[in-house]
């Protein structure tokens, strides 16, 4: 850890207009939770199926997707990263700087919304919105660290990271059952099972293999990033 | 004092070669990498300073290899070609980040000695975002030496300055040599390395094309076409005598302007006072026109 690199991520990160957008989806989630309660009145499954579709499946991603790829991957393209890399810093340290601010501003962002929204909907009933909060929480910090060594290896992390949370999570999770086993969307969802006592929501993982799944992401990736991190070349602009 | 060694380093991307054998030791002083766009400059200096590995051969400062290894920066300032430089900090936050990085025991101490070493305090309270290039490139410049560096690396650092701002870089940068800092800097622009360097590394097309002082790379070249101005009390009799000798390639009177086109440098140097003398022509001056660094320049790219 480095707190120098902590707050320059941080300020480039939602030093601009990123912080009002992401905010700004936060708001939406909490107002959607809003209207369905207010209209359809106190329905679990409405929960479960709200929280699952919207926030656990396309809130969470989405904001691990921008703020993961956000934490590096400008300063990397713009050639910035050098003030950093010309440091007498070990690369890991910088990384899990990094990963530490992307992980916290999109459990802030998207996690923390969530859970919110869960008990705007259904209040602490059967620990539904415990449940979604808590998979949310896991999954923001997993996409962070997912997203954040896409960045480092690739050019190309959005789209990438794109692809891997629309077409495999999504589209090919609902096809082929065997895709759904690795996705931190699933993973996330035994947290769900395993903590609400109501029945609303099943996993294809059993929480002991998603937990250890979960961890080896985490630490594989952000211990990836670190040694990618301490190969990256800076391509001249010949 | 420390040193900088390039060994046999080829560096390639896919087919292309960026950077083809070449082998330098850059010692303390100012020395200029010079080359047209493309030459492998910025590739060089980007393998110097340890952001690119060498596909063949070691890039090594005092001894210690420097790819993968960030100790290096205790000694190494890199001044960047890019401009980007987290335009949303200011002047003094950006300098004060840098010393901080370098985990340096007083930071604000040493960001503010650096910016006042660029001159920049006037205005390290704007925002780096908001300066003009030349701005830029100072507080750059600032934030490689936060950490008082025995090695300053800066890629192409006069572009986009005013003359004014390229005249205090430069007394900025002779200081820094003065001061026995390994300093080397890449330009595509003559006049800078010639006003600059005291140690010129010429690079080609990939290829390391020539080394030394502009004088002794000028001496390698002699073997090339001079062209020399030349007044006298008869520049037609003159004229008329140089044409004789095997040693001018050319002479053209063009009015008042007398210019004579040598082969071989050496021989005309001694030829031309001897057939004056014989002919009993005084000589009032003889200027070689194309003593800039621009023709040693177009003749290393041509051949």
């Amino acid at each position: 850890m480095n707190g120098t690199v902590v707050r320059l991520t941080y300020r480039a990160l939602l030093g601009g207009r990123r912080a009002w957008l992401l905010l700004l989806m936060s708001v939406l989630l909490l107002a959607m939770a809003v209207l369905l309660r207010v209209t359809v009145g106190v329905d679990h499954q409405i929960t479960a199926d709200f929280l699952g579709a919207v926030a656990v499946a396309a809130l969470v991603p989405l904001f691990g997707l921008i703020v993961g790829t956000g934490v590096i991957g400008p300063e990397i393209d713009d050639g910035s990263i050098v003030y950093v890399l010309s440091k007498p810093i070990a690369r890991p340290r910088i990384i899990l700087s990094k990963f530490l601010v992307a992980a916290c501003a999109t459990v802030l962002f998207a996690a923390v919304p969530t859970f919110v929204a869960g008990l705007v909907m259904s209040g602490t009933a059967s620990r539904i919105a415990l449940g979604f909060g808590a998979a949310a929480l896991v999954a923001s910090v997993a996409y962070s660290a997912i997203f954040l060594l896409l960045s480092v290896v690739t050019r190309h992390a959005v789209v990438y990271g794109l692809a891997y949370a629309l077409i495999w999570e999504g589209l090919l999770g609902s096809f082929v059952p065997g895709a759904r086993t690795l996705s931190v969307q699933q993973w996330s969802l035994s947290l769900t099972e395993a903590i609400s006592t109501r029945d609303l929501v099943s996993s294809d993982v059993r929480l002991a293999v998603a937990g250890v799944l979960l961890a080896v992401v985490i630490v594989g990736a952000t211990w990836y990033a670190g040694q990618r991190l301490r190969v990256l070349s800076l391509a001249g602009e010949e | 004092m420390s040193v900088l060694s390039v060994d046999t380093v080829s560096r390639w991307y896919g087919n292309v070669v960026a950077v083809n054998d070449v082998t330098m030791t850059i010692g303390p002083g100012i020395t200029g990498l010079l080359g047209p766009n493309g030459a492998g400059k910025s590739t060089l200096i980007n393998l110097l300073g340890g952001f690119l590995a060498p596909s063949a051969g070691t890039v090594t400062l005092d001894g210690v290899t420097v790819w993968k290894n960030p100790e290096i920066y205790r000694t190494i300032g890199l001044v960047p070609e890019r401009e980007a430089a987290y335009d949303f900090l200011t002047g003094w936050q950006f300098v004060l980040a840098n010393a901080e990085l370098h985990g340096l025991p007083d930071p604000g101490a040493a960001a503010q000695r650096a910016l006042a070493t660029v001159e920049m305090e006037f205005a390290q309270g704007r925002k780096v975002g908001e300066y003009s290039k030349g701005m830029k490139q100072r507080v750059k410049m600032a934030s490689a030496l936060v950490h008082d560096p025995s090695v300053l690396l800066l890629d192409e650092p006069f572009n986009g300055m005013d003359p004014r701002q390229r005249l205090h870089l430069m007394d900025l940068l002779r200081q820094m040599g003065v001061e026995g800092r390994t300093v080397l800097f890449s330009s595509h622009i003559l006049e800078e390395v010639e006003q600059l360097a005291q140690q010129i590394e010429v690079m080609v097309a990939g290829r390391h094309a020539a080394s030394g002082d502009f004088r002794e790379i000028r001496r390698l070249m002699t073997d090339r076409p001079h062209l020399y101005v030349i007044r006298s009390s008869d520049d037609r009799a003159l004229a008329s005598a140089l044409i004789a000798d095997g040693s001018t390639a050319g002479v053209q009177l063009d009015g008042d302007v007398l210019s004579v086109e040598t082969v071989t440098f050496l021989q005309f140097t001694e030829l031309l006072p001897r057939v004056a003398r014989a002919a009993g022509i005084r000589l009032f001056e003889v200027s070689p026109t194309d003593e800039s660094l621009e023709s040693v320049f177009s003749y290393l790219v041509k051949s």
